[in-house]
């Protein structure tokens, strides 16, 4: 029996052991411990610069840690789905919305295998479930905002991943649609993947997400929603994030 | 008549035959290359390649005459040389790909002239620069389309990582490992190309076939596949009239080729349907949504 616990405990989704990740030797996100449990649906909030696209970028592989690790459980980190905060799309590139949202099958078809019945079936209905369909044969630069990120929720719909990372996904736009994307994030959790969410909007998160780490550069607070989002919790967090101190000296706590 | 002017050229000599199989060739191969360069926003990096290669033909050409291998192989050798380091100094300094480019180009173009003149005349300098497509033979015609069905061999190996890569670099990057080794190819390919075209058009103007008739396809089609088939078609139409043009006019083949190029460019930018001028100019009622 103790065993078993013991197996549960040491097969989350991801674990940070220790973790310090940043640029230049300047951390962004320090001495980082803890676990992500399978299926967890976490809020990550903080101020700005508080490390949270660093963490993501860290999660998905991006970025090198300064020090400690990430542990992924049997996942490879390229079957994470990340949609960063500021997506390096060119918009003036002539490609459809439908073609876009296809290349969510890049992990299952790779760089030649032939898209098929079913995959046809999956992309259009991934298309139907943000709301855009009618608008398949459109190329990405004549979308709005808000229906890019329509476009690219489809496109996650379509990775069908275990694991999704969302970075600001509800920012710049508007409540309907956050509305409808929330929806999904729902949906996924329902679905038992795990997914984590960089979010600003704390009436958003203490409504949807059960979980939330508060981080500012080094985390606050990690735990259910309504223990971590406490004002005492929020106030500490916007005093501890200044700016990069240019002559900060090598960091102190030992590193294990 | 019709025939005579048309016809006759092709029917009757061999050379103006060979000049426009070797044309079509380079037709089918470049324009595709030139298609991604523009969409990438290197339409220059084409330009400052072709030069890289000057260097290294010129040294194939003090070493062997010329030899088609010798000028062919060292112009490849210099064009891989000069993607690898321009590449290279750009990760490991300070200067934008574009910028290390701009210098390798410039130091090629004057080494380059310097080695030709070294052991040639003139006219093999203009031979160099501008090419000689009336003067192709049979083994560069076989070398010019080999090299354009391994360039659309490779290219359709390499189409989605490539389309990714200029779409949504961060996602391909998050997904997949391909998109370096597809990047390097990619310039492999341009290197192909321009060193399939020196032989016809010379170093300055094998860019041309490349990047007019690529440039041109932007205001006929709205999708990549539909400017391919765009740029191919314009890029073997100036192959053509070039020819033509250069036969009854009696001017130097590889310009007028690409002088042709150059006029369905100006008559896409004025007529094209997707952003020509002349649609800004007449006011159409806007649509009802």
């Amino acid at each position: 029996m103790g065993n078993a616990l013991i197996a549960e405990e040491a097969m989350p989704e991801m674990r940070f052991r220790n973790l310090t990740l940043g640029y230049e030797r300047h951390p962004a996100v320090h001495h980082l411990d803890g676990a992500v449990k399978n299926g967890a649906l976490i809020a990550i909030v903080g101020p700005n610069g508080a490390g949270k696209s660093t963490l993501f970028k860290g999660i998905v592989g991006m970025l090198k840690p300064l020090a400690g690790s990430i542990e992924h459980d049997g996942i490879d980190v390229r079957d994470i789905a990340y949609l960063p905060q500021i997506p390096d799309i060119d918009r003036s590139f002539p490609i459809s919305v439908y073609d876009m949202v296809a290349m969510g099958l890049w992990r299952a078809r790779g760089l030649f295998g032939g898209i098929g019945g079913n995959d046809y079936h999956a992309i259009e209905a991934a298309i139907a479930g943000v709301g855009l369909t009618g608008f398949e044969g459109r190329t990405i630069g004549t979308l709005s905002g808000g229906q890019m990120q329509r476009m690219l929720f489809a496109r996650l719909l379509v990775q069908d991943a275990r694991v999704i990372v969302l970075d600001e996904p509800f920012a710049a736009i508007d409540a309907k649609t956050s509305t409808d994307l929330v929806e999904l994030v729902r949906r996924w959790h329902g679905e038992g993947r795990t997914v984590l969410a960089a979010l600003h909007d704390i009436d958003l998160v203490k409504a949807v997400f059960p979980e939330t780490l508060l981080l500012a550069r080094e985390p606050v607070a990690w735990g259910p929603t309504h223990e971590v989002l406490t004002s005492d919790n929020l106030s500490k967090a916007r005093r501890m994030c200044e700016a990069f101190d240019e002559s900060a000296v090598a960091c102190a706590v030992a590193a294990e | 008549m019709l025939f005579d002017t048309f016809i006759t050229p092709f029917s009757d000599f061999e050379f103006m035959r060979r000049a426009l199989v070797g044309m079509l060739a380079l037709a089918v191969g470049a324009p595709p290359i030139g298609v991604f360069l523009m969409l990438r926003r290197m339409s220059l990096i084409g330009d400052a390649m072709a030069h890289a290669i000057l260097p290294g033909a010129a040294i194939g050409f003090l070493l062997a005459g010329l030899s088609l291998f010798a000028m062919a192989g060292g112009g490849l050798i210099a064009g891989f040389l000069i993607a690898i380091g321009a590449g290279l100094i750009s990760r490991s300094t300070s200067l934008k790909e574009d910028a290390s480019l701009a210098a390798f180009f410039l130091i090629s173009l004057a080494l380059g002239v310097t080695i030709v003149s070294l052991k040639g005349s003139n006219i093999d300098l203009m031979h160099f620069l501008f090419g000689s497509v009336l003067a192709i033979d049979n083994a560069a015609l076989l070398l010019v389309l080999g090299i354009a069905s391994v360039s659309l061999i490779v290219l359709a190996l390499i189409w989605r990582p490539l389309v990714l890569d200029c779409v949504d670099p961060g996602f391909l990057r998050s997904v997949s490992r391909a998109g370096g080794p597809a990047h390097a190819a990619f310039l492999g390919l341009v290197v192909l190309n321009l060193v399939g075209g020196f032989q016809a058009l010379g170093t300055l103007l094998a860019v041309g076939i490349m990047m007019l008739p690529a440039i041109t396809s932007r205001f006929w089609a709205r999708d990549v596949t539909g400017m391919m088939a765009v740029a191919v078609a314009s890029a073997a139409i100036s192959g053509y009239a070039g020819l033509l043009l250069s036969y009854h006019a009696n001017l130097p083949s590889g310009p007028a080729i690409i002088l042709a190029a150059g006029f369905i460019y100006a008559l896409s930018v004025a007529f094209g349907p997707f952003g020509g001028l002349i649609w800004l100019a007449l006011p159409r009622r806007h649509l009802e949504a």
